[in-house]
C-alpha cells in the first residue's frame, strides 16, 4: 500500500477482529492511532479512567505466559470501566489437556464480549474468530503476528518522526520466529515506510512481505531512520540455528558504535522482554535514543483504542 | 445364459480406450457376457459408464488401535463408495502392523466386512522404529503386498537398502515415504512464500526431493546386488505422495536409466496448493504438505507421461476434534478416498482435457501394475470387480454422507461430476446408489 492509495469511504467496515492488518486499510489504521492520542490525554488525567466500555466483558486468555502484554491489555480495559475476565494457561484445563476450543467455548458460556488471546500456535486467533464469532484481538499467536505490538511500534514512531512516509525502519534479529518482525513488515509500510529486516542467515525467512531481507547489519542500519531490535530466544541456540551468544552478539547487537551508522538521533526500540548486553549494549537501553519506555505507555494507550473501536465502533 | 445382474445400455471405459456401449451379464464373480442374458436384477445404465474398479495402494484404514478415526468397516466401506475394489492399508497403526498374524487376523476381517477387497502392506522395521527387518517371508505369506515404515521415514539408508534387497527376494516391494527428517525441520506446510508471511514452519520441497536422491541411489546399489539372486520383485522401491516437481524430475530420470522404481501421487497434491492455508485451517495440513501451482502442474504432467504410475489417495483420516487443534498441533492427513476420481475427473479431465483413458489407467491398471496384480479387463470371462459411474449428473462434496469417520474435506462443496453409483467386487455389489437415483 502507497501514500497515493485512495482514502477509505467513510462507509468501509473495518474487520470485527485484530488478527492481523488483512483486510485494514490505512485510513482505518490510522483512526485508532488518532484514537490512541485521545487516550495518551486520558491517561494524562489525575484520575485514568472513562466510562466508554462500561458494561462490556473482555476476557484476557493467555495460553502462553506473558505478563506485560496481558496487564498492558487489562489496564487498558479497566481504564475504560470494562470488566476483565483474566485466564492463564497454566493454571487452568489446558495443563490437562482440554483443547483451545473447548477452553474457548467454555469462557464464551460465560457471556463475554471481546477476547484478547495469546498463543502458541500461529492461526488459532483465527480459529476462535470462527468458532466464537465474537471480536477477538491477537496479542501473538506464534510466529504469526502481534498487531499491536505494530500499533504501539508505529505510534511511538510517529509521535518521535512526525511521519512514518519515507523512513526506513531496521528490524534486527530473530526475523524468522518474530511475530513483532511479521506485524511489523505488514503495518510500517502501509503507513509510508521501507522496512529492512536484518539478521543471521539461519534466522532470516526466505521472503517476508515487501520487507527488504539482509545478513548485512551495516547495510540495514545505513541510514535508517529508526532502528528495532528484537529479543533473541535461548532456544534458537540449542535447535543450532545459531553457533553462540558470542557469535549472535559479535555479529548482530546494537552498539553505540553500530548506531553511527544510521542517521544521527535514530531512535531505538525494543519489544521487550530485553536481554540486557545481548540485542543491545546495555547502555543504550537507557539512552535518550531508547525508545522502549515510551513503546510500554504508548501500548496501554493504543490497546484502549483498539478496544474501543473493535467494541464501540468508530471513533466519534 | 442366466447371470445375477444384466447392466444394461452401458458405456464401457477402460485404460486401452472407450469401448461402445454393451448389456454386461454378471454372474460368478465374471462378466459372462457383453451381450446381455437373463439375470437376476436387470439395471438400465444409459448414460453410465462402467470400469474396472479402482486400486488404491496406500490408504489409513487405521485399524488396529486408531478405531476412533477409522476402522475396516468405514474404510472398507468408504473404499466401496468411492469406486475402489481394491485397497492397500497402511501399517502405521497401534501397535504397527508388523507380523504375520495381524496381517491375517486384518485379511479375516476384510472378508467378514465384503466391502472392498484389503491388502494390508505391513512394517519394514519392527515397530516401523527403522532398525530391525520384519519377517518378509511370513508376511508375504500371510498376504502382504508391501513392506513400508509410512508414517514415518527411513533415516536409516542401511536398514533401507538391506530392506529392500530382502524384501525383494520374497516378492515384496518396499515403499516410502521420501521426506529426509532434518530438512523437514519440525515443517507443517510447504516452505515458501506462504510460510514466511504466515509465520508458519515450512517444510522445504527439497525433504523431499533430497531424500527420494539418496533412495534412488540405493536403488541402483540394491539392484546391482539382486541382479544375480533371482529376486521375485520386479520393483524395488514405490515412492509414495509425490509433491514437488524436482522429485518428480529425479524419478522421471530414473525410470529413464532402467531403475525398478515406481511412485503414486495423490488427488490433493493435484488440485490443493499451499495458498490454501492462509485460511489456517489445519483441515489442509498434510504430509507431504501441500505445495506450489507449478507442482501441482509438473505431477499433472508427470502423471500424463507415465513417470507417475497411478493415483495413491494417501486418505488420512482423523477426528474432527484433531483437526480442529492448531496448525503446529493438528495431525497431518487428509481423508479423501470416496471424491478422488470424482475430483480428478473433474478437474483434470472434464476442465483440462486430460485422456480419461489415461486417468482410468492410474486408478487401475497402473496401481495394480506396481502391486503386482493383473489388470482387469472388461471381457467376457474377466473378474467382475468394477464400478459404474457417472459422468454427467453434477453434485456438491458433502462430508456429511462419508462412510469414513473424518466427515470433512477440503474439497467441501466443490461441484463435481463422476460421481460411483455401483461397486461390485467379484460380481458382488457392494455399493448401490442406483435405486436412490432411479
Amino acid at each position: 500500500m502507497t501514500a497515493t492509495q485512495e482514502p477509505t469511504p467513510a462507509t468501509a467496515q473495518p474487520p470485527r477482529s485484530l488478527l492481523d492488518f488483512q483486510g485494514w486499510s490505512r485510513g482505518q489504521l490510522e483512526s485508532i492511532l488518532e484514537t490512541a492520542k485521545m487516550m495518551q490525554e486520558v491517561l494524562a488525567r489525575p484520575v485514568k479512567k472513562v466510562p466508554a466500555l462500561t458494561g462490556f466483558t473482555v476476557a484476557t486468555v493467555f495460553f502462553e505466559a506473558s505478563t506485560r502484554t496481558r496487564l498492558s491489555f487489562e489496564l487498558a480495559a479497566r481504564r475504560m470501566s470494562a470488566d476483565v475476565l483474566s485466564f492463564a494457561a497454566s493454571t487452568s484445563s489446558v495443563s490437562k489437556g482440554e483443547t483451545y476450543k473447548d477452553t474457548l467455548l467454555t469462557l464464551d458460556a460465560m457471556g463475554l464480549d471481546a477476547y484478547v488471546i495469546r498463543v502458541d500456535a500461529a492461526g488459532v486467533c483465527h480459529q476462535a474468530e470462527k468458532w466464537l464469532g465474537k471480536p477477538i484481538i491477537n496479542a501473538g499467536d506464534g510466529w504469526r503476528a502481534h498487531p499491536t505490538q505494530a500499533l504501539l511500534d508505529a505510534f511511538t514512531l510517529l509521535e518521535k518522526l512526525g511521519t512514518l512516509e519515507g523512513k526506513k525502519v531496521a528490524i534486527v534479529g530473530d526475523i524468522q520466529h518474530s511475530r513483532v518482525a511479521r506485524s511489523n513488515a505488514e503495518l510500517l509500510p502501509m503507513l509510508g515506510a521501507k522496512v529492512v529486516a536484518c539478521g543471521p542467515a539461519t534466522l532470516l525467512p526466505g521472503s517476508l512481505l515487501a520487507a527488504e531481507l539482509t545478513t548485512d547489519l551495516r547495510q540495514a542500519l545505513s541510514e535508517a531512520d529508526a532502528v528495532m531490535a528484537l529479543r533473541l530466544q535461548n532456544e534458537r541456540m540449542d535447535k543450532g540455528l545459531l553457533p553462540s551468544l558470542p557469535e549472535y552478539i559479535s555479529g548482530y547487537q546494537i552498539t553505540e558504535g553500530r548506531l553511527g551508522w544510521a542517521k544521527p538521533d535514530a531512535p531505538l526500540l525494543h519489544p521487550g522482554p530485553m536481554n540486557r548486553d545481548v540485542e543491545l549494549e546495555g547502555s543504550l537501553a537507557d539512552s535518550p535514543r531508547s525508545l522502549v519506555e515510551r513503546q510500554v505507555a504508548n501500548g496501554q494507550a493504543v490497546r484502549m483504542a483498539v478496544l474501543y473501536h473493535l467494541l464501540v465502533g468508530k471513533k466519534s | 445364459m442366466k447371470g445375477e445382474i444384466l447392466i444394461r445400455n452401458v458405456k464401457l471405459v477402460d485404460s486401452w480406450g472407450e469401448h461402445g456401449t454393451a448389456e454386461v451379464l454378471v454372474g460368478e464373480g465374471r462378466i459372462l457376457s457383453l451381450s446381455g442374458g437373463d439375470a437376476d436384477r436387470v439395471l438400465d445404465a444409459s448414460g453410465y459408464v462402467l470400469s474396472p474398479g479402482f486400486c488404491d495402494p496406500h490408504a489409513h484404514l487405521r485399524e488396529p488401535g486408531q478405531e476412533v478415526k477409522e476402522d475396516l468397516t468405514s474404510g472398507l466401506t468408504a473404499a466401496a463408495r468411492g469406486g475402489y475394489t481394491d485397497i492397500v492399508s497402511m501399517p502405521n497403526t497401534t501397535p504397527p502392523v508388523d507380523s504375520a498374524e495381524v496381517v491375517s487376523a486384518l485379511k479375516k476381517k476384510a472378508l467378514l466386512i465384503a466391502q472392498a477387497r484389503l491388502h494390508p502392506s505391513a512394517a519394514l522395521t519392527q515397530g516401523q522404529e527403522g532398525k530391525l527387518l520384519t519377517e518378509a517371508k511370513l508376511l508375504a505369506e500371510a498376504g502382504a503386498v508391501m513392506l513400508t515404515d509410512d508414517g514415518r521415514t527411513n533415516e536409516d539408508a542401511g536398514v533401507l537398502a538391506l530392506g529392500m534387497q530382502y524384501a525383494a527376494s520374497w516378492g515384496l516391494t518396499v515403499s516410502v515415504h521420501a521426506e529426509d527428517a532434518g530438512l523437514r525441520r519440525g515443517g507443517v506446510m510447504n516452505e515458501g512464500e506462504v510460510s514466511f508471511r504466515l509465520g508458519l514452519p515450512g517444510n522445504t520441497g527439497y525433504a523431499e526431493s533430497a531424500r527420494i536422491a539418496r533412495d534412488l541411489e540405493i536403488v541402483r546399489y540394491v539392484k546391482s546386488k539382486v541382479e544375480g539372486q533371482r529376486s521375485k520383485a520386479k520393483t524395488l522401491l514405490h515412492i509414495q505422495h509425490l509433491s514437488t516437481a524436482r522429485a518428480l524430475h529425479l524419478i522421471r530420470g530414473a525410470k529413464a536409466d532402467g531403475l525398478p522404481v515406481t511412485t503414486e501421487v495423490g488427488p490433493h497434491h493435484l488440485t490443493l496448493t499451499d495458498e490454501l492455508l492462509e485460511s489456517l485451517d489445519p483441515l489442509y495440513k498434510v504430509a507431504p504438505p501441500l505445495r506450489t501451482k507449478a507442482d501441482s502442474e509438473a505431477l499433472i504432467n508427470g502423471l500424463l507421461d507415465g513417470t507417475i504410475d497411478c493415483i495413491g489417495s494417501d486418505h488420512a483420516p482423523h477426528t474432527q476434534d484433531e483437526k480442529e487443534l492448531d496448525m503446529l498441533r493438528a495431525p497431518f492427513g487428509i481423508a479423501n478416498i470416496e471424491v478422488c476420481w470424482p475430483v480428478l475427473y473433474t478437474e483434470l479431465v472434464l476442465k483440462r482435457g486430460f485422456p480419461l483413458t489415461t486417468l482410468l489407467e492410474r486408478f487401475t491398471d497402473g496401481a495394480r501394475r506396481v502391486l503386482g496384480f493383473e489388470a482387469i479387463r472388461l471381457e467376457e470371462g474377466a473378474e467382475a470387480s468394477l464400478v459404474l459411474w457417472n459422468p454427467q449428473q453434477e453434485r456438491p462434496v458433502n462430508p456429511q454422507t462419508f462412510a469414513s469417520k473424518a466427515k470433512f474435506s477440503p474439497w467441501t462443496s466443490w461441484k463435481l461430476k463422476g460421481w460411483p453409483v455401483m461397486t461390485l467386487v467379484e460380481g458382488r455389489v457392494v455399493f448401490d446408489n442406483l435405486r436412490q437415483l432411479a
